[in-house]
This record gives structure tokens, C-alpha cells and sequence, in this order.
């Protein structure tokens, strides 16, 4: 018996208006304008696949968890930053997982994020799964509506868990209804209809069928039916021609963040163990040279995401401007200014050298006086007890923080100016000048609560390297908090 | 407590170079123009000196590494030549490594010489130096503006000041300075501004606008330095003599440890007491005649009249508002327009802090000259609120 023991998801907070989209295209691609409704979820300039996945990964695992229980880490998508660093290993280092786990990267079509957490649920053991999909599509494209930015996670035991698997299926032919080669990350397609009916009609339900044999299930028994599409009413269609009740087909989201690649089926699935009543069965498949199949039934049991999907979709800020879209998606030849001329090259021994600070943001802590810094020393910051080789590591990432000092730089180079920053002070001890992230002019005063977001610190274009780090956000849950108190 | 270097070493002569955006000339030019005045102001041949110190900030842009290049420029009679760099502050470092060279009787006559060629960038503001390999990979991609506007959040949050207030009082510092640079016809920035000007001008980083920032200049200034004795038998009355040279560096304490909230600087507070100290100083506001302090932006400059003792903590920005610091006030501050117009050739600015409170001590500074001053203070600070270097010196009348 193998199970999901705990969930968690992330969308990015802007939500990019498919009407700001479809207007400003309209010239163009007049064609597009009935798709001008909803929004879709939009990936801050520093966020990637990589980065919303160690969110998902931090919210299915809770603020508490040291970590120390995960014997493997499957990192899925098919937008890694590298294709040739494992990319698990960066997840692994920014949560601070144990140097002896299982790693691995899994890639190569939008099933691989099912493909991941079946293969974790076989495999024994408890492993996290983490999921984040970040696709880009060419200005005026009909896939630039549809996609949207996203991650899910989960943490798979040996137990029932929150979700008891109850089958699996696959099948596998290269079926290619659309491929992206190394030329420049753009996808190409085929035409709809053959995708359609000669591919996920087809290719879907024996895997769907085998994964319910398996189960001992017919699929009239299934109460949630999670499949990812972006053409309208295809999970309704299949479910239709398998036998899956009409009210079991979950929503795909498509209107309020789009459809998030390799990570919206483990999207979906979060989404359906969140609304799933005890004993209920949950199918979730995505299709990808073939289809993957997963069937769950909920138990009741296990640990819910502080947010989760419904939490972070409930997180949002509209964005109107289509121009910022392109720019943080790289797709427009914008004048940095010259301070953006330097060299970004990131030499890979200081990398290495300080990667439980850079990658975990671990700090110290003095074994004697208990005083918290970042970064750790052979020597203590503690005026007054500069005690020698007493610095035990400490985690920064989950701690509770506010904003001493900040300024808001319109000097600076940045991708989405001004430049927030400040000193962040931490519940406990310590504090860390640190980038301020998600926020807008007006945002940021001297005592803001802030959590720790691991982010995109800065890009090498050149050499095509991504350098990550961690940021302060707005802690909007205990900035609500503070609000609800006052008003009482 | 040691001894300290009260009226052992005294100002033979000193020298500046018209600042600015100097477009005809190199850092050599720049050195050559503040030297040649120095060395006449002295009465001294470049024979007679025996050691020099050289401070130069962005080596990458501007005069480059080691001694060579002031060696070269000045065509040195191959003596020592020492090159310091302490950020903003490398300019009293020059001038505190040729006073402790004489104090110490290693040498008779030394000088020191500070430049810094900004304007070869191709872009307004301070160009970005070079961070080495671990900054980048943690630092905010920030600015000096962006590091120094901080303060105006904490001093807000730990006074209890409004927005608004504070923004009015850091203009008041600028308008100051304007109207003070207005008369001086080296500096860079020669034209008096309104309030109105300063609280209106685009944003630079928040709530620091383009009037809150100092001139980014060239510029060159030298100072040649010996003792009290060997100044007299050159024939030189009336000697200006060094009080108090002081510099205090930040541990790590501001940056890592929850102790300092961010309002002040915390070096600045322990360089300060030290420098009155060691100049037999009891009561600054009263005895301080005026002062040059480093006004690399408006808010600094406000906190800074608390650490330096002169202004009650939480009550600077309302000793600013009243004048206080004007060229009429109590404690004239930037008699001579400051970083913010004289201008800030960052390797030039300790040196050149001092050149004008020797001009006023001299009685040699013209339509600026004020009246019987006794001690003059400068304050250069290098680096960040959050991690700095600070240099407090006290010069003055020999007799003080």
C-alpha cells in the first residue's frame, strides 16, 4: 500500500487578463478574441518552474517538518532551467533535504509530472514529489491564452496517507501532437482535430482503463475526474466515452489560471484531495506520447496544505499590462539601461563553497549564547561573546520576518522596477538584507511582515546559467491577520 | 586611551581641483591641478617630501592600482607611495597615513593625494564596482541611494516622524547646500534650488529624489602635512593643526546581529566620541565652529547631526528645519556645498572636506569666510548604513 501523505501547490500571485491579451492582438489575431475571458496565472520575471516547485514542495511540506524523513526527490518538468545540472538537486539543496536521498529530474512531456509521482508511489520509501511548469509561447499565439504558470507537490509514504493509490496505467507511443526541440523554446503543434480524435481519444482511456482494473474499479465508481485540456470539453467527452459520471469531471481552471503544463494534472489531483470527501475516488490523467493514469481514494487522514490550490488561486493580483507579460517572458528586446551591461558570470566554487547559505539560506547559531546570524562564521556577531567555532547550522527559510529598513530603487537595474529591498529582521534572531519580491510601490513599510521566497536572483544570459537565492514577500496571511485584529 | 595626535602634526598647504564633469580632464590632470596648488600654498620643493599616500576608489574606471599612477602624474622624486582605499572614506585615509607618517618622525614632510575619475562611464550616478564572487549571489541588486534611503524608513518608524516632515527637513538639507555651493567657484553643482524643487524632483529610491543625491564628479584634492616646528622654521604663522583623526568599521553588527534599528550609524556615534576625546572636546554644539560631513544623500546628512552629538537623537530633522546647520546657524554645515554640489570624486572627498575647513581656519575662504572659526569637523563615511568605514577628524587653530 503507497500513498499521499501530504499536498501542496503554487500558482504565481499575477494573474495576466486574457482580454488585456487578446486586445492588444486583435490586429493580428482577430481569431483569438472569444478566448479574451478569465485569466491566466503569470510567473513573476523571477520565477521559474524550478522555484514555484520548491513552493509547492514548502507547502505540502509544512514549516515544521525538518526534512530529515525523504529518502527521494523527483523534480518534473519539462521547463527545468538546466539540461544538463540536476535540477533536483537545487530543489533539494533550497529545502534543505538530507545530502543521501534519491534524486532525480523527469522531463520530456506533459505527462512526466504523473509519470514522477506514479514512479514514486512504486518505488518504496518516502519520497517528495515536486512539479512546476513554466512554458513559453510566442507572442499572439493561441497558447500564450491557454498556458499558464504553476506547481504542485506531494509527499508519497508507504502508508495510506491522505490518499490511498489505488491503480496505475500507462501507455506509451510517440504521438507527437506537438514537440519543442532545441531551437529556441517554442513549442510546435499539429492540427487540433487529429490531436483530438486520433490522439487523446485514443491513446487515453487504456491507460485510464488499465489504471481502474487495477483498482478493482469500474468508472462509474470514480467521484473526481482530473484531466488537463486545453481544448473545451475534452474531459467531458472522454469521460463520456469511458463511462465516468458527468458530475465526476472536476473544472480544469482553465478560467482562472490556464493550463500549467506537465504540473496541471498534479495541479488538478491537489486540487481534488482538497475537495474530496473521506472515501471518495479520484482520477487524475494527463495525456503526452501517450497518457498516464492514477487512481486515488481519499482517506481522510494526512496532513492539508496551508494553502494549497484553493489557497494560492484565492491569492492573486490582476495584471493588465500584456507588455509586462512579454518582458518577464523574455519575448521583447527591451533597453536594460547600461547598468545592466555587467558580467553575470557565477563562480561555481563560492557556489559550492556557501551552498546551504545560498541555496537553503542556513544561517548559524552560537551553541553557546544561542544568537542567530546569517551567515554562519567561525567567529559569533554577539558583541559581546565573539565565541570561536560554536555556529551550528540553522534555517532561515521557514521563519517568521519583517522589514526593518527598505528602499524602493529606481536607480538599480531591475527587471521590474523599482527595485524593492531592505533589511529583514527575523522572529528569533537574525536578519539579512535581502531583495523584496511580489510587491508594488507603496507596498513596503518599516514593519511589514515577510516570508522567505525562494526566488531567481539573477540570469547569466550569455552563458545561460540561473542563479538563484531567496527574497522577502509579503506574508499576506499574517498581514490579514494583523488586519482582522485591529478592526476587532 | 593613547596619547592621540592633538597638535602634533600641522597643515603645511593644501589643494583642490575645480570639481565637476570634467570632460577635458584625466585623473592626472585632475592630480597635477589639486598638487600644484598644495605644493605652492606649502613653499616646498618635491625634493622636500619624504613619503606620500595616494587614495583612489574604482580603480577599474578610474587612476588604477598601487602607487605608480600619483608616482607618474606628479613625477615623484621616487619616494613611498602608498595607495588606501576605505570606499568614500579613502580620502582621510590618504590624509590620516601622511599625518601618522610625520607624527611617527618616519617623515618630515609628507603629502596626500586623493582622485577619482567618475564621468567616464557613459551614465549618470555612481558606476557599479566590482563585487567579487559571493555579493552577487546574496546582495540586493542595489544602489547607494537605494542603501542610504533606508535609514528615512527607520528614522520614520523610531522617531515617529511623518513622510512628509522628513521629506521637507532633507530637502531643507539640500537647499542649504545649493545655496552654499552657489558661492563657491569650484564646485560642481552652482545653482540654488527651491524646497519646492527638491520635493518635486523624479524619484531615485524612495523617498530619495534627484535633489537628495549628491553631485557625481571628478576631481582631485592633496594636502602635504608636517609638524608644528619644522611648519614654523618654513616661515608659516597661524598654524592649523590636526586635533583628532578617528575611524571606526563596522563587525558585522549592524548587518547580522538584531541590535541596530537602521536609523543611525553606529560607527559614526564611536568615531565621533573617540575624535572629541582625543581633541579635548567636551561640548560639540557649542565648540564645534562647523563642520563638513558626508552628505552622500540628504537623509544621511540629517541622521548624521544626531551621531555626531551636535542635534539630540530624534530632534535632527527639526534642528535642520530651523537653520541650524545654515551658513548663518549655529554650526555652518557644508559651508563649502558638500558632496551635494562642491561634489563627491569619492577618492578626492575626505581631502577635500578638509581643504575647506583649512580655507575658513585660514581665514582664506572668500565670499564663504566665516567668522573666528576655532575647530572644524569632517565626517566621511564609506560604504553603507549597514556596513560602513567612518572617519571623524577635528582640525583648528593651534592655540584651540
Amino acid at each position: 500500500m503507497a500513498g499521499i501523505a501530504a499536498w501542496g501547490a503554487y500558482a504565481p500571485r499575477l494573474r495576466l487578463s486574457r482580454k488585456a491579451v487578446t486586445e492588444a492582438n486583435a490586429w493580428v489575431a482577430p481569431n483569438l478574441k472569444a478566448k479574451g475571458k478569465g485569466e491566466r496565472s503569470m510567473a513573476n520575471w523571477d520565477e521559474d518552474a524550478l522555484t514555484m516547485a520548491v513552493e509547492a514542495a514548502r507547502d505540502a511540506l509544512g514549516p515544521a517538518d525538518d526534512r530529515s524523513h525523504i529518502d527521494a526527490l523527483y523534480f518534473a518538468s519539462t521547463t527545468a532551467p538546466f539540461a544538463d545540472r540536476l535540477n533536483a538537486g537545487i530543489v533539494s539543496a533550497a529545502l534543505t533535504l538530507e545530502k543521501s536521498i534519491r534524486a532525480s529530474d523527469v522531463t520530456g512531456s506533459q505527462r512526466c509530472g504523473l509519470t514522477a509521482l506514479g514512479q514514486a508511489l512504486v518505488s518504496g520509501g518516502t519520497a517528495l514529489v515536486a512539479v512546476g511548469e513554466h512554458r513559453k509561447a510566442r507572442a499572439a499565439s493561441a497558447q500564450e491564452l491557454d498556458f499558464g504558470d504553476g506547481a504542485a507537490a506531494f509527499v508519497v509514504t508507504e502508508g495510506a496517507g491522505a490518499a490511498e493509490l489505488l491503480g496505475r496505467g500507462s501507455v506509451t507511443d510517440d504521438f507527437v501532437d506537438h514537440f519543442r526541440g532545441d531551437d529556441g523554446g517554442f513549442d510546435h503543434y499539429w492540427e487540433e482535430r487529429w490531436i483530438r480524435d486520433e490522439g487523446i481519444v485514443k491513446l487515453v482511456p487504456p491507460a485510464i482503463q488499465r489504471a481502474l482494473e487495477v483498482a478493482g474499479l469500474s468508472p462509474s465508481d470514480i467521484d473526481h475526474f482530473c484531466f488537463p485540456s486545453t481544448f473545451a470539453g475534452m474531459a467531458a467527452s472522454l469521460a463520456k466515452t469511458i463511462g465516468i459520471r458527468p458530475e465526476a469531471v472536476r473544472d480544469n481552471l482553465a478560467a482562472v489560471m490556464g493550463e500549467a503544463g506537465c504540473a496541471h494534472g498534479p495541479i488538478m489531483l491537489a486540487h481534488a484531495l482538497e475537495e474530496a470527501k473521506v472515501g471518495e475516488t479520484i482520477l487524475v490523467a494527463q495525456f503526452g506520447q501517450g497518457a498516464e493514469a492514477l487512481v486515488f481514494r481519499a482517506t481522510g487522514q494526512g496532513q492539508r496544505p496551508a494553502r494549497g490550490v484553493t489557497g494560492a488561486l484565492a491569492d492573486r493580483q490582476e495584471e493588465t499590462n500584456y507588455l509586462k507579460f512579454l518582458t518577464f517572458n523574455g519575448l521583447i528586446e527591451w533597453d536594460k539601461g547600461m547598468r545592466a551591461e555587467k558580467d553575470n558570470k557565477t563562480a561555481l566554487t563560492t557556489l559550492y563553497r556557501n551552498e546551504d547559505m545560498i541555496l537553503g539560506l542556513v544561517g548559524g547559531r552560537c551553541r553557546e549564547t544561542g544568537v542567530v546570524q546569517f551567515p554562519r562564521t567561525r567567529i559569533s556577531v554577539a558583541p559581546n561573546n565573539p565565541a570561536v567555532d560554536t555556529q551550528e547550522p540553522y534555517r532561515f527559510a521557514e521563519r517568521k520576518a519583517s522589514v526593518l529598513s527598505y528602499s524602493a530603487d529606481y536607480l538599480t537595474f531591475s527587471m521590474n522596477p523599482p527595485n524593492h529591498y531592505g533589511m529583514i529582521v527575523f522572529e528569533g534572531g537574525g536578519r539579512i538584507m535581502m531583495d523584496i519580491t511580489d510587491v508594488a510601490p507603496g507596498d513596503v513599510e518599516t514593519g511589514l511582515p515577510v516570508r522567505m521566497v525562494f526566488r531567481i536572483k539573477d540570469v547569466d544570459e550569455k552563458r545561460g546559467f540561473v542563479r538563484y537565492f531567496w527574497k522577502a514577500a509579503p506574508d499576506r496571511a499574517a498581514i490579514a491577520a494583523q488586519t482582522a485584529q485591529a478592526a476587532e | 586611551m593613547p596619547q592621540g595626535i592633538r597638535d602634533k602634526v600641522a597643515i603645511l598647504g593644501m589643494g583642490c581641483s575645480k570639481f565637476g564633469e570634467r570632460w577635458d580632464a584625466g585623473p592626472d590632470d585632475l592630480m597635477v591641478e589639486a598638487y600644484l596648488e598644495a605644493m605652492q600654498d606649502a613653499g616646498v620643493e618635491p625634493t622636500q617630501l619624504d613619503a606620500a599616500w595616494f587614495s583612489t576608489h574604482i580603480d577599474e574606471i578610474g587612476s588604477g592600482k598601487g602607487g605608480t599612477p600619483l608616482s607618474i602624474a606628479l613625477r615623484l622624486p621616487n619616494i613611498a607611495v602608498t595607495r588606501v582605499e576605505n570606499f568614500c572614506a579613502s580620502g582621510s585615509e590618504a590624509f590620516r597615513g601622511a599625518v601618522y607618517a610625520v607624527a611617527a618622525g618616519a617623515a618630515d614632510i609628507a603629502l596626500a593625494v586623493g582622485v577619482e575619475k567618475l564621468k567616464d562611464t557613459g551614465y549618470g550616478g555612481l558606476p557599479a564596482g566590482n563585487p567579487g564572487t559571493l555579493n552577487p549571489q546574496v546582495m540586493p541588486n542595489g544602489s547607494a541611494p537605494g542603501n542610504f534611503a533606508q535609514l528615512a524608513s527607520a528614522y520614520r518608524a523610531k522617531h515617529g516622524v511623518s513622510k512628509d516632515d522628513l521629506k521637507r527637513a532633507i530637502a531643507h538639507v539640500s537647499v542649504k547646500s545649493h545655496a552654499n555651493g552657489a558661492k563657491n567657484p569650484k564646485a560642481h553643482l552652482r545653482k540654488p534650488i527651491t524646497v519646492d524643487q527638491a520635493l518635486n524632483a523624479p524619484m531615485i529610491a524612495e523617498p530619495l529624489g534627484l535633489f537628495d543625491c549628491c553631485g557625481v564628479s571628478d576631481g582631485a584634492a592633496a594636502a602635504i602635512v608636517t609638524t608644528p616646528e619644522i611648519a614654523r622654521s618654513l616661515g608659516k604663522r597661524n598654524l592649523t593643526t590636526v586635533k583628532a583623526l578617528q575611524l571606526s568599521v563596522s563587525n558585522g553588527y549592524e548587518s547580522q546581529y538584531n541590535g541596530w534599528d537602521g536609523s543611525h550609524f553606529h560607527t559614526a556615534r564611536i568615531a565621533a566620541g573617540k575624535a572629541y576625546k582625543e581633541a579635548g572636546i567636551e561640548r560639540p554644539r557649542e565648540q564645534i565652529s562647523m563642520m563638513e560631513v558626508h552628505d552622500c544623500f540628504s537623509i544621511t546628512e540629517l541622521v548624521t547631526m544626531e551621531d555626531l552629538f551636535i542635534s539630540p537623537e530624534g530632534q535632527g530633522w527639526r534642528d535642520v528645519l530651523d537653520g541650524f546647520y545654515d551658513a548663518d546657524g549655529g554650526v555652518p554645515c557644508q559651508i563649502d556645498g558638500g558632496l551635494k554640489c562642491f561634489g563627491h570624486p569619492i577618492g578626492a572627498s575626505g581631502l577635500r572636506m578638509l581643504y575647506e575647513m583649512y580655507l575658513q581656519l585660514q581665514g582664506r575662504a572668500g565670499e564663504r569666510q566665516l567668522s573666528d572659526p576655532v575647530f572644524g569637523m569632517t565626517h566621511n563615511l564609506g560604504g553603507a548604513p549597514a556596513s560602513n568605514v567612518c572617519s571623524v577628524a577635528i582640525i583648528g587653530r593651534e592655540d584651540a
